[in-house]
Order: C-alpha cells, then sequence, then structure tokens
C-alpha cells in the first residue's frame, strides 16, 4: 500500500465531504430567510468553518511528518490543560504543582513518545506525576481541601495530557506488514471518533426525542446516540483498508471507541454543569473550547492504543 | 472607518487568543440595549477583553472610558483609544472645573452608545475591589434609562500569585451579571455600596 497516496485520497474525501456539507449550509441560510438569521443555521456554519481549519491542521501536521503530528497533540494538550485548569478551582498553594504540570510534564511527555520510550511515557504521569505532584503541593503549606486539589490537578495532567498523547503514541508501534502507515491509525481513530461526535450531533438534530440525562447534558438523546455510534461504527468499517485490521475487526474496535468516545464527552459534560458553564472556552468558533472537541478522543485514544498494541503490535 | 474596524476586529481576535476570554453571560444577555458595563480594573487591557466579549454589532456601539492622561501620550496610542476604540478620554490630571466627565459620557449615550466604565477610577493592583468613585451614581442619576451592568473579569490573580515569577498560562473569564439602576429615592453612598457588591458577588469564591 502506497501510504501517501492513501493519505492523499483519505483527504480529498474528506475535503470533498465537507464541501458538500458546506454548499448545503449555505444553502439553508439561503434559504431561511436572510433577514431573520437563524441560530441553528449559523451553528452549523460555524461548525464547518471550524471543521475546514482542524482538518487542514491535522493534514498538515501529518504532511510534516512524525514532529508535525507531535507538535499538534502537545499543543492541544496544552489548549485543553488550559481550559481544565481555567475551571477548577485551585489555590495559590497549587501554583507550583501548576507549574511542573504546564512547563515539564506536559513537554516532557510528548518527548518521550518522540523518542519512542514506551516504558517510561506509560508511567511518567499516572506514576511520577501522581506521587511528586502532591509533594509540590505540600510545600505550598496549605491544608484546605488538599486532597480535592491534589485529585484536580492529576485529573487535568491524565484527561488532557496523558490520554490525548496517546494519539501520537501509535506512531511508537511495530505493526508487522503496516510499516510507515501508523500515520494511516491517528486517520482512523480521529476520523471514526469525531464522524461519532458528528453523527450523534446531526441524528439528534433530526430524531431526538428522549433525552438521555437532561441534568448532565440537554443536548444528548438517546436517538443521537444509537444513530451516531451506529453510523461511525460503519465509517469505521468502512474504513478497515486503511488499517491492518479486518472489515468486522475494524468495525468492533470502531463500536469501542465510539462508546468509549460518547462517555468522555458525558463525563466531561459532568465536570461542566458542576461548574455552571456550558464550554470549555471559546477557542474554536461554533464548538466552544478545545476540550469541548477532544473530548472524546481522550477517552478512546489509550484504549484505541492498547488494543492495537496488544493484538497487532 | 472600515480600517479602524479591521484593526479593532484583529485587536480582539489578538486578546482573545493570548488570554482565552470568555464571556459569562451570567445575569443578562448580550442584546442591543445601551448598558453601561462597570467593571473591576486591573491591567490596561481590561476595556479591550470586555470590548472583544461582545458580539461585533454591539462592539460597534460601545465605547470605552478611559484616562486620556494615559491615552493620549504617544501617536500609536492615541490613534488606538480615539480612532480604534472611540473612547471617551477623560482627563484625569485636569483641575476640577476644566472637566465635566459626566457631562461628556452622558453626551456619548445620548448618542446611542453604550459605555466601558471602571468605577475604581484607577488600576487595582492588589487583591479584591477599591471603593468606587461617585462618576457611576450621577452617571446612572443623569441618563435613568440606562441599565448598568456589572463585569468582573478574573485572572491575573491566578495567572501569577503574589509572590511567584513565573506565570501559569490559565485563561481569563468575563461574567456579566443582573443590570441595576438607581433606585428612587437611594442615597448615593447606598447605591455605591449596592453596585460594588453586586460587582464583587460575581467574583469566584475565594477558596
Amino acid at each position: 500500500m502506497n501510504v501517501s497516496a492513501t493519505l492523499f485520497n483519505l483527504f480529498a474525501g474528506i475535503f470533498a465531504v465537507l464541501a458538500l456539507a458546506s454548499a448545503v449550509g449555505a444553502l439553508l441560510k439561503r434559504r431561511a430567510a436572510p433577514d431573520a438569521p437563524s441560530a441553528a443555521i449559523d451553528n452549523l456554519n460555524a461548525r464547518l468553518k471550524a471543521w475546514w481549519v482542524m482538518i487542514a491542521l491535522i493534514a498538515l501536521a501529518i504532511w510534516a511528518g512524525d514532529w508535525g503530528v507531535i507538535l499538534l497533540f502537545g499543543f492541544i494538550s496544552f489548549q485543553s490543560l488550559r481550559e481544565f485548569v481555567s475551571l477548577t478551582h485551585t489555590r495559590r498553594g497549587d501554583h507550583r504543582a501548576l507549574i511542573w504540570s504546564f512547563y515539564v510534564f506536559l513537554p516532557l511527555q510528548y518527548i518521550l513518545i518522540a523518542t519512542h520510550w514506551y516504558g517510561l511515557f506509560t508511567i511518567l504521569i499516572p506514576v511520577y506525576a501522581f506521587l511528586l505532584l502532591p509533594i509540590s503541593a505540600s510545600l505550598g503549606s496549605d491544608t484546605t481541601r488538599f486532597l480535592e486539589r491534589a485529585a484536580k490537578v492529576q485529573w487535568g495532567l491524565m484527561i488532557c495530557v496523558y490520554c490525548i498523547s496517546h494519539v501520537p503514541a501509535l506512531l511508537t508501534l511495530d505493526i508487522e506488514g503496516h510499516a510507515g502507515a501508523n500515520a494511516l491509525l491517528i486517520v482512523f481513530l480521529v476520523l471514526t471518533v469525531q464522524s461519532s461526535d458528528v453523527f450523534q450531533y446531526v441524528w439528534g438534530k433530526l430524531l431526538g426525542r428522549h433525552k438521555l440525562a437532561p441534568v448532565i447534558s440537554p443536548s444528548k438523546t438517546l436517538e443521537g446516540l444509537v444513530g451516531g455510534v451506529a453510523s461511525a461504527t460503519l465509517v469505521g468499517a468502512a474504513l478497515w483498508w486503511i488499517t491492518p485490521f479486518t472489515p468486522l475487526q475494524a468495525g468492533l474496535i470502531a463500536l469501542v471507541i465510539n462508546t468509549m468516545g460518547f462517555f468522555g464527552g458525558f463525563v466531561l459534560s459532568a465536570i461542566k454543569r458542576d461548574r455552571n458553564v456550558k464550554d470549555w472556552g471559546n477557542m474554536i468558533e461554533g464548538h466552544g473550547g478545545m476540550l469541548d472537541r477532544v473530548d472524546s478522543i481522550s477517552f478512546s485514544a489509550p484504549i484505541f492504543f492498547h488494543i492495537v498494541r496488544y493484538w497487532w503490535g | 472607518m472600515a480600517f479602524e474596524r479591521l484593526v479593532g476586529s484583529a485587536l480582539c481576535g489578538l486578546a482573545k487568543f493570548i488570554t482565552g476570554a470568555r464571556a459569562v453571560w451570567h445575569g443578562c444577555a448580550p442584546e442591543a440595549r445601551q448598558r453601561v458595563y462597570f467593571a473591576n480594573h486591573r491591567s490596561h487591557a481590561d476595556f479591550v477583553l470586555i470590548w472583544a466579549s461582545l458580539p461585533p454589532r454591539l462592539r460597534r456601539r460601545t465605547r470605552p472610558v478611559a484616562g486620556a492622561d494615559y491615552w493620549l501620550t504617544g501617536r500609536l496610542r492615541s490613534y488606538m483609544a480615539q480612532q480604534v476604540f472611540r473612547g471617551v478620554l477623560i482627563d484625569r490630571t485636569a483641575a476640577r472645573d476644566d472637566v465635566d466627565p459626566i457631562g461628556m459620557m452622558s453626551a456619548a449615550l445620548a448618542g446611542g452608545d453604550s459605555l466601558i466604565l471602571f468605577p475604581e477610577g484607577t488600576r487595582n493592583l492588589g487583591d479584591g475591589l477599591l471603593p468606587f468613585k461617585s462618576g457611576l451614581y450621577h452617571l446612572a442619576c443623569a441618563n435613568p434609562g440606562v441599565e448598568l451592568v456589572p463585569v468582573w473579569i478574573e485572572n491575573l490573580g491566578r495567572v501569577m500569585p503574589k509572590g511567584s515569577f513565573i506565570p501559569v498560562p490559565v485563561l481569563c473569564s468575563l461574567t456579566f451579571g443582573h443590570p441595576i439602576t438607581v433606585r428612587p429615592d437611594e442615597a448615593k453612598n447606598d447605591f455605591l455600596q449596592r453596585a460594588r457588591s453586586d460587582l464583587l458577588a460575581l467574583a469566584p469564591a475565594e477558596d
């Protein structure tokens, strides 16, 4: 398989779908009375515009090579951690732990991935950060809600750095008969999980009747969940040819990561509700913050990584 | 005019990108009503953040009230203050009789614009909120139809707490509270107290 030709065709296909969607969006906007703006259509068009940028960035990163992908996901981690820390209360005594998180553990995690040091990047945050950050926080001599604060910093690092970093970590796997094609695993993961988000949104808007858990997320419906995960599982199965999997295996793996992705969004919604906000930030027009866009990736990437590593690596 | 608008949008984009400023419309919606947004003041970029948080169509009709003694020094600065932000610039160093701040602000309101005002009167380099100057009260009395909206800008305290030298890149947030107006027969000090405590109530709990 010629990897660059495959990548080229894949992205050409994705951009074609986007162009079609944008044309439909523009048509909807024209058909709806031009002087009475519809929030739903404007939001749809804003989301589509953001997709152009996001997919172009991923294409560019993959084209640049391994370091491009690592830099891109390093930046995604950085922005997500910013959003996470900004919405969770920390105290002055946590300042040092936060400095360690942003300027030491985050870059180090990605450097370890760049150097393919599997033994250390899988334990850096769950073991070393887990033990060292509370030590640093305790030196701040502030015991108020100590356990809660230590847990928040650790959680932020796990979700935003450790989990997300498992996307570029796919580049470190040695898969027989798939050499040089690991970037395609990243495309498989991101495309499948993100399409699940899109299909959940579409099915929810078209057929959504039964709210799944209005307390946690008013927009999530049963119809959206089932339709979205099922559609995206078909997308995953249809992408089997870019992976080392058979169509059935690709479909099963897609089902697992789509389900994990759904619950990623669900869990992070629970945190947002508790903090009384709708979005993690406003970086991506129409979508909210970075963390709103990658919550599903965060929960599915480590599982995907270990499934591939265990059975194919 | 079109060029100034472009510069304005670019600055707002930049300010949002660096600080990640997030607007939380807690007590009111970003509606096209005439308002005076009053906020806590920690840095010269404060009003840019408020300005950037407003939807563009409101932004075009909202003018910051700023000190002429700072903003009219230097050509770039005065170009920004006058042409881009269309600031209502008040000389804080001039003698009392020479300037009429309330008159200048009221004139801007009479032109249909909204205002951004920092009632502490100066930047607060410490924690919390300084006592309010009386301008907010006089402005509200002179323009009874205009809503006063408290805006809490939350950032610096966590980016770099006192005594530390390395900033943590946390994001700023702006919380817009419930609009208030002067009640009939409300004394100046009572009103200023109420406005101040409404603004303080928007600050996240110190924990």
